[in-house]
């Protein structure tokens, strides 16, 4: 991490001395630092999980085949690279990269304030995130294997070792995603404690840039939503580990109060990390089309409202899962309720590009397929919300293509996209455009070429959780498999245009040219302090006249009007 | 290192941080216990075994420790009042007051639990009672760390130092109450 040298020099009080290599970077309390922390760590994790599904897709087009750089997959194996693949992503990367990197870095720099209000609790936060992690990895080589039933953890399978066949490795996983809670718990109290009391004189309520109040909602969903998953995380342990049968049916217990408890959580859990990237394109929509965000207060009350409906959606995971079909006919209208909020965000980030003046750099040009991208992710959502339909999609790779157009543009979209716009902010030099826009053309179209095959599969009937098709002789169809081998080859060419990101990544943190502090033109505080900011993040700390998407306001000579400037 | 930010002094919401943290704090607690005894009453509105499982819990052990828990709150209150005002040692000699609350919470707690395994209701001798240990336990860890923090808090009070802590500690500590307060009838009413 080449951030130039961090100026030693203390403007108002922090009483820091000269910092030792390992202070300055492992034991910083500096937000800047946890963020870039959380970053490189999610990323580093994303290798991981990005290299898992490379291993498996192998298997799956090409059955049998040693694959370069792992070997043969046993069964048991997929089963294990595709369980932590799914929990890799999800817990391991969207959320450290997008709640906790981009809410450490934008909150305190965005509502004009010097750090979070408690850097130390902020500190441990990101040291139990990393002791999930090492738990995470221990759990891989622990005899026996890794936890291999699904990233959904339901029992029997994750209960019974004699069933899932990972004695250990079930409750090592299940504890690394318990301690990987517990820190987004500390985290997410920092996050929303700061945006609520620390902000700038003068910054209203209607003043917040969105990104922050889609970080605070998102972190407020977190903490109201995770705890019957905590609660159900130790009955689970109890039942792996000291003879309890809370999920266990012979003894009185049920398998589906997992269910409940999973995705009571799981739902919420999408626009947990949905909500950081809506709050990230509208960033950086606004700055490239040189417009105001389209209804303001109408993104912020949507996002207030999809929040307390995605409580009241979680059933439709569990169409075929043996509940009341009158509780399903609920649920269906509930998700397909749920569908509105979000179609309108959509269409107000499309009204916020009308008439405007756009210009394609790179981060527009991931907001802008993430807005592509999403919809389609999220009108397949439709489809599986009707029970109806769902009892033949459940469990299908209709699911699976579904949730990965939705996944995909929030995390890795999503990443690139704030990633690309913050990038001179945070490290102080520019990336390359020419560089960043093939890969973000390599990026999108292999994309697209990996799931939409899959579509096609699900409604073919092929079911997402097999090791081996040549087993069903309905699913050995050629034409079926040949689909498949088109994905997995796609998901190649992805995989390989990620080393040019790379590149980029590592070649512009050292040899970049150097950021202004402006150099997007952008309206919101953290452009007015240096790039990168020093400990402490300005001299003097900024006072806010306006809202953040004050672009070409007529009468002004310049067509962008900072938060903090006084006229 | 010492120092803490500005953004920690800055009030914009109107409220304390601390105060306003540790509401954050009650506000997934309570989410976590709601996840726990939400199963426990569906499973007991389905399952007629609860009840005659239920019939082994002792009430009147549980009414003692509700008075207890409801005292050392007092004490807590009292702590608080005396920060308020300035007097750092009193407030930690409340506090005081207050573990001893806790330990003397704990202590039965044992007692009972010795008891019943005694009579061979263990973890997981029925589901009931794997609720009635965990939730219970669940419990009786945040008194334990209740009782910890409310220590290092009464340490800095004696010396004048840090008096807000000495209200957030109580206010942390009336949510452990209060959740007491909702397992009390769930687990040793409810016949
Ligand atoms: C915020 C973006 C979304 C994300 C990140 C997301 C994510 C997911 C995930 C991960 C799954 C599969 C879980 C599993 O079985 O492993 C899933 C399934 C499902 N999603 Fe979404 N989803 C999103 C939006 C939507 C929307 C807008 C709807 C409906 C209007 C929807 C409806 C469904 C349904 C009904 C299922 C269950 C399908 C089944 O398992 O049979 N989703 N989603
Ligand atoms: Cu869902």
């Amino acid at each position: 991490m080449a951030t130039a040298p961090v100026t030693h020099h203390d403007a108002h009080g922090h009483g820091h001395h000269e910092e030792s290599w390992f202070v300055h970077y492992f034991w910083s309390t500096d937000h800047k630092m946890i963020a870039k922390q959380y970053m490189f760590t999610g990323m580093a994790m994303a290798l991981i999980g990005g290299f898992f599904a490379y291993c498996f897709r192998m298997q799956i087009a090409f059955p049998g085949i040693d694959v370069p750089g792992f070997g043969v997959v046993s069964p048991n194996e997929y089963n294990h690279l595709i369980t932590n693949h799914g929990a890799i992503m999800i817990f391991w990367v969207a959320m450290p990269v997008l709640i906790a990197a981009f809410g450490n870095y934008l909150i305190p720099l965005m509502i004009g304030c010097d750090d979070m209000v408690f850097p130390k609790l902020n500190r441990l936060s990101y040291q139990i995130f990393l002791l999930s992690i090492v738990v995470l990895i221990a759990s891989f080589f622990v005899p026996g294997g890794g936890f291999a039933g699904a990233w959904t953890m339901y029992p029997p399978l994750s209960a019974k070792p004699e069933y899932g066949l990972t004695p250990l490795g079930a409750s090592l996983f299940v504890t690394a995603v318990a301690l990987e809670f517990v820190a987004f718990l500390m985290g997410g109290i920092n996050f929303v404690t700061t945006a609520m009391n620390s902000r700038a004189p003068g910054m209203r309520m209607y003043d917040i840039p969105m990104v922050v109040w889609m970080i605070v909602i998102a972190s407020i969903l977190f903490m109201a939503s995770v705890g019957p998953l905590v609660a159900g995380a130790v009955m689970l342990l109890f039942d792996q580990n000291l003879g309890t049968a809370f999920f266990n049916p012979d003894k009185g217990g049920d398998p589906v109060l997992w269910q409940h408890l999973f995705w009571f959580f799981g739902h919420p859990e999408v626009y947990v990390v949905l909500l950081p990237t809506v709050g990230i394109v509208a960033e950086i929509i606004t700055v490239f089309a040189r417009k105001k965000l389209f209804a303001y207060r109408t993104v912020l009350y949507t996002a207030f409202g999809t929040g307390v409906l995605s409580f009241m959606v979680w059933a439709h995971h569990q169409f075929i899962a043996g509940i009341d079909p009158r509780m399903a006919n609920i649920f269906t209208i509930t998700t397909l309720l749920i569908s509105i909020p979000i179609a309108e965000m959509m269409f107000v980030y499309i009204a916020t590009l009308y008439g405007g003046a756009i210009t394609l750099t790179t981060p527009m040009l991931w907001a802008l397929s993430f807005i592509a991208t999403f919809l389609v992710g999220g009108v397949t959502g439709i489809f599986l919300g009707a029970s109806g339909a769902d009892i033949y999609l459940h469990d299908t790779y209709f699911v699976l293509a579904h949730f990965h157009y939705t996944f995909f543009p929030i995390a890795i979209i999503g990443t690139f996209a704030g990633l690309s716009y913050w990038f001179p902010k945070m490290f102080g030099r520019m990336m390359n455009e020419t560089l960043g826009k093939i890969h973000f053309w390599g990026t999108i179209i292999p994309f697209n070429c990996i799931f939409i095959p899959l579509f096609v599969l699900g409604a073919a009937g092929e079911h997402r959780r097999i090791f081996d098709y040549t087993n069903f002789s309905e699913l050995a169809r050629p034409e079926l498999r040949q689909l498949d081998q088109f994905a997995t080859i796609s998901l190649l060419v992805m995989l390989g245009f990620q080393v040019l990101f790379l590149f980029n990544l590592f070649y512009s943190l050292f040899w970049g040219p150097k950021a202004e502090k402006n150099p997007w033109k952008a309206n919101t505080l953290e452009w007015t302090a240096d790039s990168p900011p020093p400990h402490g993040n300005w001299p003097e700390l900024p006072r806010v006249y306006r809202g953040p998407y004050e672009y070409s306001v007529p009468g002004r000579d310049q067509d962008y009007w900072p938060q903090n400037a006084q006229n | 290192m010492s120092a803490r930010p500005i953004a920690t002094t800055r009030s914009a919401a109107g409220m304390p941080t601390g105060r306003l943290a540790v509401w954050w704090v009650i506000a997934s607690e309570i989410v976590i216990f709601g996840g726990l005894l939400g199963s426990y009453v569906m499973f007991r509105l389905s399952h007629d075994s609860f009840a005659s499982d239920a019939a082994n819990t002792n009430m009147y052990i549980g009414a003692f420790n509700t008075w207890v828990l409801l005292t050392s709150s007092l004490f807590a209150v009292l702590g608080h009042k005396a920060a308020e005002e300035g007097n750092g040692p009193k407030a930690a000699r409340m506090l005081w007051l207050t573990v001893g609350g806790g330990a003397v919470f704990l202590l039965v707690k044992t007692y009972e639990w010795y008891e019943k395994i005694h009579h061979g209701h263990t973890l997981s001798s029925s589901t009931f009672f794997s609720f009635y240990y965990t939730a219970a336990g669940l419990h009786a860890l945040h008194v334990i760390a209740g009782m910890i923090i409310m220590l290092f808090v009464a340490n800095t009070a004696r010396k004048n130092l840090e008096l807000h802590r000495v209200e957030l500690i109580g206010i942390y500590w009336h949510f452990v109450d209060v959740v007491w307060i909702f397992l009390f009838p769930l687990l040793y009413i409810a016949k």
